[in-house]
């Protein structure tokens, strides 16, 4: 008798001993090749570069951070197969990836089924409204770009523009953002163009837009190879109106792709992309700043916003792994619900039931770009 | 309006004029061996990604250029030795497979040897924009159409007065009339390879500084030249040259004029169309069967 109990005591130790080690697993689909890359490339080695740090600080809840990543290419039905894989095989905690919107649309039903915690990389604002209970996000979304390039517009006199957009879910999404806020600011979209997704050629839709009377500035919705192309036609038909972009080229590898063409191109960002000339008052700049210089000295590449969303994602996950004290996956989801006054690279996040974004405007600013880099735009 | 159109005019050349160089890879591989090489495109992809990857190396242009059009031909090469020929005498269809089954090789291989990025390369002579007529052209394009018209002229001096060219051409008339007289078809089939990858080598060089270029930019521009080559008449060379710049002016025309949004699907009912009504192509041969 004594002998039972002393090796069920013993057994229940071990149990409970292996079960503190079990690392925390947190899954991650990412468009780390194909037409997003630029997007997912810097989100997987941010998301890589944080577990690291946040294990040698000695992990969260007192275990170690696992990360099991998958490469959806952009694709949605590669993101739906390896997010069905990390619900089922990998059986992990929670899920931070999707780096575009149609991947992760592709996905939400899976995860609302699954009961999955689940914070987005992904920027149209139809991945929170309506308020799906798993699905938070980090970026901004396309209608907060859509208001926020709306009222620089408005305060240049800026009254009369074109539209032109690619196939993809967020570039669709945000046209039908910006097509839906504009009268608000008082802006007339007078031409709507778009382009198929592996078009290499614009100049057929630049060259209507150019022959459209009146047109004061062209806004590209988009992402990825297809604002690069535009920006390069752009330039070639000597449109001289204002180009302006989404945060979907919040990257160097747009400024690359676009040469001397991305010259006076405005778009809405993080302040992570001009950290260094914010000035000392400003409440975002010691978390970019940080993010900025970490990222930079291990990777030795320039960051992007979409790195700071996959930070922001990480860190957030994090928080509401330490409010709820557990891998609960109910307790998690409420956690990440009610974080309030986050400061991430994006800006302050404040969850709630009804708003799934977190982020207002005010983390957004306008940025222009000149000589080959990010400035405030005057 | 008519600065529009003459806008639609040139873009649509420019790239009818890639299309026309990958179409004459297909005639050329179709006359010697009867065969269609899928694997077209991605000679033209290796053509532009080598350039890029020895322009960073530091290598001048001119020298990765001309690199990356023999290790293209030299793929062509080994493509006939080692793929075509061990099948050669197997139905065609199987023959089709195998280059598609090649096709994807190069593919995996481009992306281990280089990456899944977009990679543009430097126009050969400035962006500039040169005005016409209320419309702009890059001075890529007229590289692109220049070197089209060199490459068409060259081709047509190759196959008209060299002994080599008259044999490919003997050989698609009549294989077997063309071994009696003594042609080696083994070498005019991997003149033949050699030559359509150069070709398409060329294509993606040409068209890299435009358009960017990638692991799988071979698939899309394969598949247009294929539509190019059957629109103009499958073997014809000046069908080939006259498909292709056709296809880019109706693609470009239609992007204008009608939807921007369905460009692809046009190279691809135009395949459809012609095979429907003009199985032959618009230049091509009538074939006909002796029963």
């Amino acid at each position: 008798m004594k002998h039972r109990a002393w090796f069920a005591a013993a057994l229940l130790a071990a149990a409970t001993a292996v079960q503190a080690q079990a690392p925390i697993r947190i899954g991650t689909f990412l468009s780390v090749t194909g037409p997003a890359a630029f997007l997912g490339d810097p989100e997987q080695k941010t998301l890589e570069l944080y577990v690291e740090k946040l294990n040698a600080a000695g992990g969260v809840l007192g275990r170690q951070l696992q990360l099991v990543a998958y490469d959806s290419a952009g694709d949605a039905e590669k993101a739906r197969t390896f997010a069905k894989r990390l619900i089922e095989q990998d059986k992990v905690d929670l899920i931070v990836g999707g780096s575009t919107t149609g991947e992760t649309m592709a996905v939400a039903p899976l995860i609302e089924q699954a009961g999955m915690p689940f914070i987005s990389l992904a920027g149209a604002v139809v991945i929170v409204e309506p308020v799906k209970k798993w699905v938070f996000k980090t970026p901004h979304s396309d209608r907060q770009a859509c208001e926020r390039i709306f009222v620089d517009m408005k305060a240049r006199g800026t009254t009369k523009i074109a539209l032109i957009s690619g196939a993809g879910g967020f570039d669709k999404s945000m046209r039908a953002q910006c097509m839906q806020v504009a009268k608000n600011h008082g802006i007339e979209i007078a031409a709507d163009e778009s382009y198929g997704a592996g078009d290499t050629d614009m100049t057929a839709q630049l060259s209507k837009i150019k022959n459209t009377l009146g047109v004061q500035a062209v806004l590209n919705c988009g992402f990825g190879q297809g604002p690069a192309i535009v920006t390069k036609n752009y330039r070639q038909l000597s449109i001289g109106a204002p180009l302006y972009q989404s945060h979907g080229v919040a990257s160097k590898q747009y400024i690359q792709l676009a040469g001397g063409a991305a010259e006076g191109v405005r778009l809405p960002a993080a302040a992570l992309l001009v950290a260094e000339t914010l000035p000392d008052s400003d409440p975002q700049k010691k978390v970019v700043l940080a993010y900025k210089r970490d990222y930079e000295s291990r990777y030795k590449s320039d960051v992007s916003t979409f790195g700071g969303h996959a930070y922001d994602g990480l860190m957030i996950a994090v928080e509401a792994l330490k409010k709820a004290g557990s891998t609960d996956k109910a307790r998690v989801r409420d956690a990440i619900e009610s974080v309030r006054g986050f400061m991430g690279t994006a800006g302050v996040f404040n969850y709630s039931p009804t708003d799934h974004v977190g982020l207002d405007v005010s983390g957004f600013r306008m940025l222009e770009i000149r000589k080959g880099d990010w400035t405030l735009a005057r | 309006m008519s600065a529009q159109f003459l806008q639609f005019l040139l873009a649509g050349l420019t790239v009818g004029a890639i299309y026309a160089l990958v179409a004459l890879g297909f005639s050329i591989i179709y006359n010697a061996s009867h065969v269609i090489n899928f694997a077209q495109g991605e000679f033209v992809m290796v053509g532009g990604m080598c350039t890029v990857w020895l322009g960073n190396a530091g290598w001048p242009l001119p020298a990765a250029i001309a690199a990356a059009v023999l290790l293209a031909a030299l793929l062509g090469l080994a493509l006939e030795r080692f793929a075509v020929e061990p099948a050669r005498g197997a139905s065609v269809v199987t023959l089709i497979i195998i280059t598609i089954g090649a096709s994807i090789l190069l593919r995996g291989l481009a992306t281990l040897v280089w990456d899944k990025k977009l990679h543009p390369l430097k126009p050969f002579s400035g962006e500039a924009p040169i005005q016409i007529g209320g419309a702009t052209l890059l001075p890529q394009s007229l590289w692109v159409l220049g070197v089209t018209l060199v490459v068409v002229l060259l081709l047509s001096w190759f196959f008209g007065r060299t002994l080599l060219g008259k044999a490919l051409l003997a050989t698609s008339h009549n294989r077997l009339a063309a071994q009696l007289v003594g042609i080696s078809v083994r070498r005019v089939l991997l003149v033949a390879f050699g030559l359509s990858a150069a070709l398409g080598a060329v294509a993606g060089i040409l068209i890299a500084p435009i358009t960017f270029t990638s692991w799988d930019v071979g698939v899309m521009l394969g598949l247009k030249g294929f539509a190019a080559a059957v629109l103009g008449g499958m073997g014809s060379g000046p069908g080939a040259v006259v498909g292709g710049l056709a296809l880019g002016i109706i693609e470009a025309m239609g992007a204008g004029y009608l939807s921007s949004a369905y460009k692809d699907a046009l190279a691809f009912v135009i395949i459809l169309a012609v095979l429907f009504f003009m199985p032959s192509g618009l230049l091509g041969q009538r074939s006909a069967d002796r029963v």
